[in-house]
């Protein structure tokens, strides 16, 4: 095997603009030498910044080095290209799984049974995501050699603090707002610009987003809600419905991508769904 | 903008792969002002809809301090609703289904909405 790195290390030295980088970065991140596959995944992206296979082979070895959140960023960059990018497609499933979405997870290894029915490995990860058998099916999926808890993800799970609604998570008190139906703040925090606490406003035109975004959903036909991002000119937000009756909110400004603040809104869903179920 | 170039606008929304259909919709009333819609969509509750939501949306992001609504995508099992306001109070909805290219949708409604002025 090292001499097929060689190979196509000279391969890719006498024509750096070749395709050879994602045979080559897919080989080393299969024989762990992570440092060295992302140097080749990076590089073939900057040259490749439209192809979905160098966005594809760059989420993987970030989901090596268990830097999920750009993972996700770059898995979401390949649908945005391709969007029957089966790679992708499972790479997402997997990242649900690890922050507790097995509806989303499932969603995706579906769309990417839809779209290579015939590859046996999905339909065995769908079965053992349903199963929750995280280290099985990530490793049927071909996406991590499964690693143990990322302090993120061990922080999303532990026992919260009673009183804190996302105690451990980043922005709990400036970009994190969790609300009633009837607009009332149950806990988080959300400031402006400015450093001001702006929490009961928002909250307050917030309410009955919820029941709107649901009307709408029925009346086209699109199912149920589950998420709605917005862009605006000084952040991006998303928000999630963590239970029937709650909203949640959360405020980033432009330099955070709209697909990490969904699975950062994701894991703030998981965390205030818990809270709400201890407080009923 | 006469009723053709509103219709030219929504051409090129529409014709992004996985778009159902797409609507000029005005933001203060919600009602709908040019549409290439599906059949079986429910245009005008679904313009009041649109509108409530903008509007909903637009006051919750200025009393955060985030400046004017860009783009927002409400994500659906089955679908999704993308809605772009215009600077003439014009909101550009689009329609899609689940595997839609967002990004390419968003960027046709950016330039739609150019256009509407």
């Amino acid at each position: 095997m090292a001499d097929e790195v060689k190979v196509l290390s000279a391969e890719l030295a006498q024509d750096p603009a070749s395709l050879v980088f994602l045979r080559l970065g897919e080989l080393l991140r299969q024989r762990g030498q992570l440092d060295p596959a992302h140097r080749v995944a990076l590089n073939g992206l900057e040259r490749h910044p439209h192809r979905a296979d160098a966005h594809d082979l760059y989420a993987r070895v970030l989901a090596d080095k268990r830097d999920y959140e750009r993972a996700f960023d770059e898995w979401d960059a390949t649908l945005r290209i391709a969007p029957g990018h089966v790679g992708a497609l499972k790479g997402l499933a997997f990242l649900y799984f690890k922050v507790g979405d097995i509806a989303q997870a499932v969603a995706h290894l579906e769309t990417a049974q839809r779209h290579a029915p015939d590859d046996p490995s999905i339909a065995q990860a769908v079965a053992l995501v349903r199963g929750g058998q995280p280290a099985a099916a990530a490793s049927g999926l071909g996406i991590e050699r499964v690693a143990p808890p990322t302090p993120a993800s061990a922080a999303a799970a532990a026992p919260l603090d009673e009183a804190r609604v996302f105690a451990g998570l980043e922005g709990a008190e400036e970009g994190l707002l969790l609300l009633d139906a009837a607009g009332r703040v149950l806990g988080g925090a959300l400031r402006d610009p400015g450093g001001r606490d702006v929490s009961e406003p928002v909250a307050a035109y917030l309410a009955g987003v919820s029941q709107e975004a649901a009307r709408t959903a029925k009346l086209l036909g699109l199912g149920t809600w589950n998420g709605l991002a917005a862009e605006a000119r000084q952040g991006h937000l998303h928000l999630a419905q963590p239970s029937a009756e709650a909203l949640l909110l959360v405020v980033r400004d432009r330099s955070v991508p709209m697909g990490r603040l969904a699975i950062i809104a994701q894991r703030a869903a998981q965390a205030a769904h818990r809270w709400l179920e201890r407080q009923a | 903008m006469t009723a053709g170039g509103f219709a030219h606008a929504l051409d090129a929304v529409t014709r992004v792969r996985g778009v159902r259909g797409a609507m000029l919709v005005s933001a203060a009333d919600g009602l709908i002002v040019a549409d290439q819609l599906m059949e079986g969509i429910k245009g005008p509750a679904v313009a009041a809809l649109a509108g409530s939501l903008a509007n909903r949306l637009g006051r919750a992001m200025a009393a955060a301090g985030m400046g004017d609504s860009v783009f927002w995508h409400l994500q659906c099992t089955a679908g999704a609703l993308l809605v772009v306001p215009a600077g003439s109070g014009v909101l550009v909805v689009a329609v899609t289904d689940p595997e839609v290219n967002v990004g390419l949708a968003r960027l046709e409604l950016l330039r739609a909405a150019e256009a509407v002025g």
